[in-house]
């Protein structure tokens, strides 16, 4: 540090050309020369990435762009809730709650529900039902009959997991029921088939429709998803031991079916995200008439009566948004609307207190209220 | 042979007062008791008695982790964090049946968060431990049993050992001097490492060993060292030597410490004493400590935030869990008989709903614990890893001349980077480059030097002055232009241009005598030895400082070269006016009188050939002038004037003055003085003071020196930008104080316009006092003044509040020790914070880390500490961001720093360029490199914490919760239970899932693009390849076996993407989701923007575009009038 040599000097004199000479090498040189001189130095290598001078486009949130971003989500939203709303308008619905009228006893008291349970649980009951329902508009084909449950929780966990997706597809997974407790398997450790809680319960009214005499048939193919059909359920495997002993759940399969084949199985078990459900039941290829009559003759056998539950049958055309529901159009239109006069807002803000944004007057750094 | 004649000098006859034998103290009475116990016989390491005593080995660790211990203890380390510990819980209970998804899914990112930071860890300490293999296998020449001098590695070294250290090697261990090369046993001794001093430190062998001067004379040599036991005071030593039967005294004289480095010495022998840990170095040495930035440990807090919501939430699921799961089973009837509540397991069982709601407690913990954001862990290690490699290869901060590009050590403070308030810097070597350059003198009232100085380039440029670029380069560079004149190579040491004087021509000076009186001054009056390269015949020298060095090179380059010293002579080729021609002149040298802090003069008196006596002698200008003569004083006025000038210039100044003696004279003064020197009494220093003081009087003034001080390159402009920026600068140093004002005037902490308060203990009344004794009442009196002036300070800043005076506060170590006493530790803060600068000198090691934690401690603020030696180590491991220079030698401050940088002015890169880069890490960047440089006001947003403070935490975690109940609500209720296409299928849980999981992947990216200002393909690729990312994952996956994919079984192809209904949900809620933050954004930028979009705004309205050259017409006038505007502020504001 102290010692100052004078050949030191000129060593670091000389150094100091050879590496200009190298420099200009380089220059000369192109490519190859840099990269065998970076190798030695510890210079970070250049690219753009490291040195963070990517290209960029650097949005900025000016009022012009949010009122037009605004006016522009309004142009479009309101339409779209105009459209959909009509399209739900369009929809023609019916909906008949049948569990209590197609029950003997009505009464809220102890024992009026358990007549009621003893009634639905007895299978010697006749539990045949007869509903009169009128179509309030001209309903197009295809009118799609569902079941609706209420306070029906498909998503609790123990039930959501009782299933075996292996068992369902293959014979020769027929064992695989550990993820179905309770319903594995019978007394004597058969498997059930299919086993699990869900399909044990599978849902099990009968609807007959018809118009003054003449019968309307209900087409229940297709009813279940294709991928269903095709993959999830075999077309090999079918219903063993299912519902052969207490408790007996729900409804029962044909067993000279296939499972891909046994449809309103395939519905149920897809199960519902939410306690109130519909569920395809089949559908009527044929229109229906406003104000006309129709008949429905239901076999109440599911039991929904020890929980507090509704039983609904809904017949129901479609557009292309699907059922009737407002709340989507509805809920476009507010968007829509707030935007537009969000928009119409700032752009009062910006005419009263109008303010250009890039002012350096703000810029100073010992005027704290530009930070704060 | 040049050594040989230098050896021969008894450089203890011409000091006149460091080489002051050490008499027996009080303290020697006490070795033997207890904490001085420590007996080491020299020269016999397998001596019987010296290996019962078990010393340790002088191996050195300082790695964290060993081999055995690095599993458990990184381990423990991991699980410190509030959310690993959370994830080791979850990731247990996640293999009972309580899971409500896999184990591995919650195991698998715990084991890769835990893994990397635990790969960091290793591959940290085993760079330690590189360093430690590297210092413990270094070699040095140990005297063996077959009395030779044998190589052998550092670490074999034992207690007792005789070892040789040659020139410019560390000592290994810390050693006894027994002798040196020279006759008399001194050697020099650079202690930067401990210390940070350049200046060298004389070390003196006792008069019995110093005789030991070859390898041969240590056959028979045997002494037994009594001393005290380990401790780390660097600067006391207390013990005794018994040789040849008698008792000798060791002072810290006689020591020579591990980490220093013998200078200037050709040899030394020592005998070791103290080996490995406890080593004085090494006792000083703390742990690392493991740092954690503010922001990590804010995050903690987060965490116990988002902890106790998830805790609420799961109590409240698990509690109407119960109450549900209880009524399952109502007077021995089934309620929801689908679940068969009557045979079921304990986790569902109505008969025991306590215990089952327990445990849904435990399930909802795992199954809403995406609350708590393992992958955030995650991301935000990725994210440091990447701004380490952002830092480490940015090629700004890359230092050609050494190589060194700039590292970022440890990834755990990046963000803090962003958010430093104040800067605790070291001076040599950060601020200075540690070389002296000699660029002005002012002789006879005539300033000569044309050179500018750094600092009057950066005033000048503030200024707004056009600036010549010549003297940009390193001097030495200049050289190599021009070479083909010769004689005006340029020299190290030495950047002065004048050719008024210069190659001889000061001959035709008006006061040509008076300059020739000058140089030669300079020539003689120093303590330099020569080193005459015997080949090229040119001449290097060895001085005790950088000083020094300049003045004798100044000599030299002007035409008194400074050639050869003997005992008793100094030689100069000398260029002779009257002749032409170069002669040899010799001057005998009869005492020196040397430099000394107290007496901020040096002496020599010589007789020259024509037999004059003359004392020649240069010293700080506040106690030279007051000894001129009456008739020395000619050019008083100018030379002052100059001297300020110089001063405020950032230069070091020294008056060079002489007067002319007769033998009677000289001979009653030689007497006195050698009486004072023999006088055995306690006050023999200061009758040698006296004494000295008495010739040193009736001076002729010749002129005076400037000497710079070098700062490195930038240093000035880089102080500014960071001040704009607004982070306050302490310079914490161990120079001396007029030194330390020098260096605040040169790097502009301190300006003309400033008001100084300074705060000292260094005043007569205060010396008076000490030279009574009584240590009590002289701390008690000490404090008392330093309280006083501390309230002093404060009045006068309450005075001038709202005046736009800003102030400069000074404090010396000794006062600083006494103002980091408790009770005045308040009143110093609250005065050093109202400083708009401060500068500590003459600071200890450990002074300058207990200041850096007093501010730390006191402002609550992110404190960053610099420095280049290991005299900084604690300040930088005290600091929330330690960053070393890394320089040419010394990698202690590098190696406990969190980041090392070259040079000091690549700081403002870091801190303004990556630290706020680092800080806005969500967006990876707002605005580009170059903004954030012309407008480091932006750096403020960090400091205050503006994008995490409570508040805006708060806020975002407010937008998510309306977010979420937005996408909750909105899809439930749009498909409440109606059929979503044409065909009549409803709505099942798992097209509802995907339903929502879509508008939750859309929200979350479109947030993230709103409150992005800066988009690269990166930024692009990232957020719009999620969101593309989710739909090709649900194809893919949707597309593989029922069996693994079960649910999501061809959901999107053949369920929701037909569906008109599905993309209108997405829309609708997506849009709905974004404008609770929109609206705010665009009020907030209405009504109280903030400092990074007004910038962005002033870039997007085209006054500041990238490339200047890109610019259009009409941008430019724009621009035009912005800068006006930005400059009219400016000049407003000064």
């Amino acid at each position: 540090m102290v010692t100052i040599r004078a050949d030191e000097i000129s060593n670091i004199i000389r150094e100091r050309i050879e590496q200009y000479n190298r420099e200009v090498k380089i220059v000369n040189t192109g490519d190859e020369a840099s990269q065998t001189i970076s190798k030695k130095s510890k210079k970070p290598q250049y690219s753009r990435f490291t040195q963070q001078e990517l290209p960029a486009c650097k949005p900025i949130l000016t009022p012009g762009l949010v009122i037009t971003t605004l006016i522009s989500i309004g142009i479009i939203f309101v339409p779209i809730g105009l459209g959909s709303l009509s399209a739900s308008e369009h929809v023609v619905e019916i909906v008949d709650r049948y569990d209590d009228a197609c029950i003997p006893s009505n009464g809220d008291d102890e024992a009026a529900k358990r007549e009621r349970l003893s009634f639905i649980q007895n299978a010697k009951t006749n539990k045949t039902c007869i509903r009169n329902l009128v179509v309030p508009k001209k309903m197009k084909h295809p009118i799609h009959v569902y079941y609706q449950l209420d306070n029906f929780y498909q998503n609790h966990r123990r039930y959501v997991k009782s299933r075996s997706d292996r068992q369902y597809r293959s014979p020769g997974s027929e064992g695989d029921t550990k993820t179905c407790a309770p319903e594995s398997e019978v007394d004597d450790h058969r498997p059930i088939v299919p086993c699990g809680l869900i399909a044990w319960s599978l849902f099990n009214d009968t609807y007959g429709i018809s118009t003054k005499d003449n019968p309307i048939p209900i087409n229940k193919k297709d009813i279940a998803w294709q991928s269903d059909k095709n993959s999830k359920f075999g077309s090999n495997v079918y219903p063993k031991n299912f519902q052969k002993q207490d408790p007996v759940g729900g409804g029962k399969l044909n067993e000279s079916l296939p499972l891909s084949e046994q449809e309103d199985l395939l519905v149920w078990m897809r199960t519902a995200a939410l306690p109130n459900f519909r569920k395809l039941y089949g559908r009527i290829e044929t229109d229906l008439e406003a104000d006309e009559k129709i008949t429905v003759v239901i076999q109440n056998n599911y039991n929904t009566y020890s929980f507090d539950s509704k039983k609904q049958l809904v017949l129901s055309t479609t557009t292309w948004i699907g059922g009737k529901n407002d709340f989507l159009g509805k809920a476009y239109i507010s968007v829509g609307g707030t935007c537009l006069f969000l928009a119409i807002a700032f752009i009062l803000t910006y005419v009263i207190k109008p303010r250009p944004l890039g002012d350096p007057a703000y810029l100073s750094w010992n005027l704290n209220s530009a930070t704060r | 042979m040049a050594d040989r004649s230098k050896s021969k000098i008894r450089f203890s006859r011409l000091y006149s007062f460091s080489c002051l034998r050490s008499p027996f103290r009080d303290k020697h009475s006490q070795i033997g008791q207890k904490g001085f116990s420590r007996v080491v016989y020299c020269n016999e390491p397998d001596n019987p008695d010296q290996l019962q005593l078990m010393y340790r080995s002088n191996y050195v660790s300082t790695t964290k982790y060993n081999a055995f211990n690095f599993i458990p203890k990184s381990l423990f380390e991991q699980f410190r964090r509030v959310a690993n510990l959370y994830f080791l819980v979850v990731a247990c209970v996640s293999f009972s049946p309580l899971a409500p998804y896999t184990a591995t899914s919650i195991l698998f990112p715990l084991i890769v968060v835990i893994g990397a930071t635990m790969a960091k860890e290793a591959v940290e300490d085993w760079r330690r431990r590189k360093q430690d293999i590297e210092a413990n296998n270094r070699k040095v020449e140990v005297y063996e049993r077959n009395h030779n001098f044998q190589e052998t590695r550092w670490k074999k070294l034992r207690v007792g050992d005789l070892v040789k250290v040659y020139k410019n090697e560390y000592f290994p261990a810390d050693l006894l001097l027994l002798s040196s090369s020279y006759e008399d046993g001194i050697c020099y001794v650079e202690t930067m490492n401990l210390d940070g001093e350049t200046n060298l430190k004389l070390k003196h062998a006792l008069d019995v060993t110093a005789s030991l001067h070859d390898d041969n004379s240590f056959q028979q040599f045997k002494a037994v060292i009594k001393c005290e036991d380990p401790n780390e005071d660097l600067y006391t030593f207390v013990g005794t030597l018994l040789y040849d039967g008698q008792q000798h005294p060791l002072s810290v004289q006689q020591m020579l410490l591990r980490d220093s480095k013998l200078r200037n010495t050709d040899y030394i022998y020592g005998v070791v004493v103290f080996t490995g840990h406890d080593t004085k170095v090494m006792q000083n040495a703390t742990d690392p400590p493991s740092k954690r930035s503010k922001i990590e440990k804010k995050m903690d807090k987060i965490i116990y935030i988002l902890f106790s919501t998830l805790i609420l939430i799961s109590f409240i699921g698990s509690f109407f869990f119960g109450i549900q799961t209880k009524n399952d089973i109502v007077g021995g009837k089934l309620k929801r008989w689908y679940l068969q509540p009557d045979k079921t397991t304990v986790f569902y069982d109505p008969k025991r709903a306590v215990l089952a709601a327990f445990f849904h407690f435990l399930t909802g913990l795992m199954l809403y614990g995406s609350l708590i954001p393992i992958s955030l862990y995650v991301s935000i290690e990725v994210v440091k890893v990447l701004q380490c490699i952002f830092i480490n290869q940015d090629q700004d901060m890359y230092y050609e001349d050494t190589d060194k590009p700039a590292r970022a050590r440890t990834s755990n403070l990046n963000e803090e980077l962003g958010q430093v308030d104040t800067i605790l810097s070291d001076k040599t070597g950060t601020l200075t480059c540690n070389s002296m350059e000699f660029v002005k003198c002012t002789i006879a009232g005539i300033a000569y030097g044309r050179g500018m100085t750094e600092v009057e380039r950066a005033l000048a440029k503030r200024k707004g002055k056009a600036v010549p670029d010549s003297g940009n380069i390193s001097s030495y560079v200049q050289g190599s232009s021009n070479g083909h004149t010769g004689s005006r190579k340029s020299v190290r040491g030495f950047n002065f241009k004048d050719e008024r004087i210069m190659n001889g021509h000061w001959v035709d000076e008006p006061h040509a005598d008076v300059i020739q009186k000058f140089f030669r001054v300079l020539a003689l009056c120093h303590t330099a030895i020569p080193d005459v390269n015997q080949e090229s015949g040119e001449i290097s020298y060895e001085a005790e400082s950088p000083d020094e060095a300049a003045f004798v090179i100044a000599a030299r380059e002007l035409g008194f070269e400074f050639f050869e010293r003997t005992q008793t002579s100094i030689s100069l080729h000398e260029f002779d006016h009257q002749s032409g021609r170069k002669i040899d002149r010799s001057y005998k040298l009869l005492h020196i009188l040397e430099f000394s802090s107290a007496r901020k003069r040096m002496s020599v008196i010589v007789k020259n050939v024509e037999n004059q006596l003359l004392l020649l002698c240069k010293g700080a200008d506040s106690v030279m002038f007051e000894r001129l003569s009456r008739n020395g004083q000619d050019f008083e006025a100018t030379t002052r004037d100059h001297i300020k000038e110089y001063a405020e210039a950032g230069l070091r100044t020294l008056v060079i003055a002489y007067r002319e003696l007769n033998e009677e004279e000289i001979r009653l003064w030689e007497e006195e003085f050698l009486k004072a020197q023999t006088s055995l009494n306690v006050d023999r220093d200061a009758m040698v003071d006296a004494a000295a003081d008495k010739i040193e009087r009736n001076l002729i003034l010749l002129g005076a020196t400037a000497v710079e001080d070098k700062l490195q390159k930038g240093v000035p402009e880089c102080i500014d930008k960071l001040a704009e920026a607004g982070i306050k600068m302490w310079v914490i140093t161990g120079d001396k104080m007029e030194t330390a004002i020098n260096i605040g005037y040169a790097c502009s902490l301190l300006r003309d316009d400033m008001k100084q308060i300074v705060v000292t203990l260094d005043s007569p009344e205060i010396n008076e006092l000490e030279k009574q004794g009584d240590k009590e009442a002289i701390a008690k009196a000490l404090s008392v003044s330093i309280s006083k002036q501390i309230s002093e300070g404060n009045s006068q800043l309450r005075l001038s509040k709202g005046s736009s005076i800003s102030f400069g506060l000074i404090i010396d170590g000794k006062s600083l020790s006494f103002a980091l006493n408790k009770n005045l530790e308040d009143s110093f803060l609250d005065l050093a914070i109202n400083c708009s600068s401060v500068i500590c000198c003459r600071s200890t090691p450990k002074q300058k880390a207990l200041v850096t934690r007093l501010v730390k401690k006191g402002i609550g603020k992110t404190t960053l500490a610099i420095g280049d030696g290991a005299n900084d180590v604690g300040m930088l491991q005290e600091a929330d961001i330690g960053v070393g220079i890394s320089g040419v030698e010394g990698m202690q401050a590098v190696m406990s720093s969190d980041f090392s940088i070259a040079q000091f002015r690549f700081l403002e890169r870091l801190l303004l360029v990556h630290g706020h880069w680092c800080y806005r890490r969500i967006s990876m960047m707002d605005v580009s490199a170059r903004l954030c440089l012309k407008y480091p006001v932006l750096y403020k947003e960090g400091v205050q914490n503006v994008f995490f403070s409570w508040p805006r935490i708060l806020g975002w975690m407010f937008n998510g919760v309306i977010s979420s109940m937005i996408i909750f609500f909105f899809t439930t209720n749009a498909v409440a239970n109606q059929a979503f296409r044409r065909d009549g299928h409803v709505v099942d849980y798992e097209v509802l899932g995907v339903m929502m999981y879509t508008c939750v992947v859309w929200t979350v990216n479109c947030q993230m693009a709103i409150s992005i200002n800066y988009f690269t393909w990166i930024q692009h690729f990232f957020i719009w390849g999620s969101i593309a990312f989710w739909y090709a994952f649900l194809v893919m996956y949707g597309a593989v076996s029922p069996i693994i994919s079960t649910t999501a079984y061809q959901v999107l192809v053949e369920a929701c993407a037909p569906s008109p209904f599905y993309w209108l949900v997405t829309l609708l809620v997506v849009m709905s989701s974004l404008l609770p933050y929109l609206s705010y954004r665009t009020l907030q930028i209405q009504f109280q923007p903030m400092i990074h979009d007004i910038i962005q705004r002033l870039r997007s309205e085209g006054s500041e575009t990238e490339i200047p050259g890109e610019l259009s017409l009409g941008s430019k006038d724009k621009l035009a009038l912005v800068e006006d505007k930005l400059r009219d502020r400016e000049s407003l504001l000064q």
